[in-house]
C-alpha cells in the first residue's frame, strides 16, 4: 500500500469512547466514534490503528471490530504496560487519538471457493476477528470455515458470548482450547496446534490465517506444513514495536521489511527465513 | 474380533502394519465402555495398557497439592492414551477419567510386551509410531511449558 508522508498522516483525530467492555481480567475493549464525520476511518480486516492517550503515549493496536460497522472503532487491548495499563482507566465520554488505518490486510478474497482456517492464540484473536465478520457476511462464498482458537486458561478466552453464537451456527466450525484448565472445565485443554491434526479442512485447498505468539504462529505453521497445505496459503501477523507507522523511523524493522507497512500481514514464505531466527 | 481386527487396521496409528502383526495386535485387544466420570487408569497404578479412543472424550490429570486435580490434555476420537506399559516400572503417571461416554479399543500391555520381545519387527514398528506420539506430546509440552500467552 502506496503512503504518501505528510503531516497529515501523522496528526491523529480525535475519538470518543462510547464503551468500555472488560473482556477478561486483563483484557479490555473499547469502542470508538470520531468526533467529526470528515475523520472517519475505513479499514479492512488484519489493519491497525495508532491509538494515542493524551500525555501518557502512543501504541499500534489491531482494529478488532465488524469492517461494516465503520465510522465505529473497536480495539480490544490488553494491559502488559505504561499505556495499555493507563489506557485500561479510560471510561465512555474520554477521547482518544486515533490515527490509521495502517498496514497490510488478510488476503480474504483469495479465499473465495477455499474453505478457511483461522487460528489465533491469546490476543490474537483480535486482529482475526474482523475476517470472520467479513466471511459470516458472505458466507455462501466459502467453503468451510474453521476457527481453532488457543488460550491460557478459561477466564483468558477472549469474546466468549461471540465464539458460542458462532459456535450455535451450523455453517461455522469452531474449536477452542486452553492450556491450562483445573478439572471443572469441561472443554478440550492441550495447545491450539494440537487441533491442527484434528480440524476438517481440505489440506490442497484452504486460506490459513495466523495470529498469536511468535512461538504458537511457528508451531502452527509446522503443524500445517505437515497435514500438506502449501506454504504459499499459509498467512500469519507479526507484530514490533512502533513509531511512526509510516515507515520512516525503522522501529519496527524485521530484516528488511517493515512490519508497519509492508505487514503486519505476511504471506509465510516471504517471512519464513526471518521467522526461524531469535530476535531480529 | 474381525470387527477389531477391521478398527484397528483402519486406524491412522496403524497403517502400514502387515496382517500377521495385525493379528498378533487382535489377539491382546478388546473392546471397552468407560461412562462419563469413570477412570480409564488412576496415577501409580499398574500401566497394563494403552488405549485407542473410538468415540468421547478423556481428560489426562495431575494432581497438584494446593491446587487439586488438573487437566493437563483432553484427548479425543482416533487419540492414543498411554505409553507407560512401554517402559519400567510400568505405572501410569497421570490419571485418565472419561469426560463423557467414551468407547476405545484396550490393547493389553503385558500380552503386546511379550510379543514385541519375541518378534523385534514388530517392536520397531510400535515403538516408532509412540515415539511419533512421544514427540508431539513433548512439541506440545514445551509450548505449554513456554507459557506462550502470558506476555503477548
Ligand atoms: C501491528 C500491531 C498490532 C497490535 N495489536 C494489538 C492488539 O490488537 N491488542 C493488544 O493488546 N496489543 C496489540 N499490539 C501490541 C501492543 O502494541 C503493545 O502491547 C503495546 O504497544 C504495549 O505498550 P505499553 O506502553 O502498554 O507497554 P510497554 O510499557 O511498552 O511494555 C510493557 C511490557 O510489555 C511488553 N510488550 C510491549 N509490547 C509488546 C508486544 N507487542 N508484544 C508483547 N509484549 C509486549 C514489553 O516487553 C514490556 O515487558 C499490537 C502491536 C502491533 C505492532
Ligand atoms: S514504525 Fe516507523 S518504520 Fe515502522
Amino acid at each position: 500500500m502506496h503512503v504518501s508522508i505528510t503531516s497529515q498522516t501523522m496528526l491523529p483525530h480525535q475519538y470518543r469512547v462510547q464503551r468500555v467492555r472488560q473482556e477478561t481480567p486483563d483484557t479490555f475493549t473499547l469502542e470508538l466514534h470520531p468526533m467529526s464525520e470528515a475523520s472517519a476511518i475505513r479499514f479492512v480486516p488484519g489493519q491497525f490503528n495508532m491509538l494515542y492517550l493524551f500525555g501518557v503515549g502512543e501504541i499500534p493496536i489491531s482494529i478488532s471490530g465488524d469492517p461494516r460497522k465503520s465510522p465505529t472503532l473497536v480495539h480490544t487491548t490488553r494491559a502488559v504496560g505504561t499505556v495499555t495499563k493507563a489506557m485500561r482507566g479510560l471510561r465512555k465520554g474520554d477521547i482518544l487519538g486515533v490515527r490509521g488505518p495502517y498496514g497490510s490486510h488478510w488476503p480474504i478474497a483469495s479465499g473465495v471457493g477455499r474453505d478457511i482456517v483461522i487460528i489465533a492464540g491469546g490476543i490474537g484473536l483480535a486482529p482475526l476477528r474482523p475476517t470472520l465478520y467479513s466471511i459470516v457476511a458472505d458466507r455462501d462464498k466459502y467453503g468451510r470455515v474453521i476457527l481453532l482458537y488457543g488460550s491460557r486458561t478459561p477466564i483468558d478466552i477472549l469474546y466468549r458470548r461471540e465464539l458460542e453464537s458462532w459456535r450455535s451456527r451450523f455453517d461455522l466450525e469452531i474449536y477452542v482450547t486452553v492450556d491450562r484448565a483445573l478439572k471443572s472445565w469441561r472443554g478440550d485443554v492441550g495447545v491450539v496446534t494440537h487441533l491442527i491434526s484434528k480440524a476438517p479442512f481440505d489440506k490442497q485447498n484452504c486460506l490459513a490465517m495466523i495470529c498469536g505468539p511468535e512461538v504458537m504462529m511457528r508451531f502452527a505453521v509446522m503443524e500445517l506444513l505437515k497435514r500438506g497445505v502449501p506454504d504459499d496459503r499459509i498467512y500469519i501477523s507479526m507484530e514490533r514495536n512502533m513509531k511512526c507507522a509510516i515507515g520512516l523511523c525503522g522501529h519496527c524493522q524485521f530484516g528488511s521489511l517493515f512490519v508497519c507497512k509492508d505487514g503486519p500481514v505476511f504471506p509465510y514464505p516471504g517471512v519464513k527465513d526471518l521467522l526461524s531466527k531469535w530476535e531480529i | 474380533m474381525e470387527n477389531l481386527e477391521r478398527l484397528l487396521a483402519d486406524h491412522p496409528f496403524l497403517a502400514g502394519l502387515p496382517k500377521d502383526h495385525l493379528e498378533l495386535l487382535v489377539g491382546c485387544a478388546s473392546n471397552m465402555k468407560f461412562n462419563a466420570k469413570q477412570y480409564l487408569f488412576r496415577e501409580g497404578e499398574e500401566a497394563e495398557k494403552f488405549f485407542i479412543i473410538r468415540s468421547g472424550k478423556v481428560a489426562l490429570e495431575l494432581y497438584v497439592p494446593g491446587e487439586g486435580a488438573i487437566t493437563i490434555q483432553t484427548l479425543g476420537e482416533g487419540e492414543i492414551i498411554g505409553w507407560s506399559w512401554l517402559f519400567p516400572p510400568y505405572r501410569w503417571r497421570f490419571d485418565a477419567q472419561a469426560m463423557e461416554q467414551t468407547l476405545v479399543i484396550a490393547l493389553d500391555g503385558k500380552c503386546l510386551r511379550t510379543k514385541c520381545e519375541g518378534d523385534h519387527h514388530l517392536g520397531y514398528q510400535l515403538l516408532k509410531r509412540f515415539t511419533d506420539i512421544l514427540e508431539q506430546r513433548l512439541q506440545a509440552m514445551r509450548m505449554q511449558l513456554l507459557d506462550v500467552y502470558k506476555n503477548t
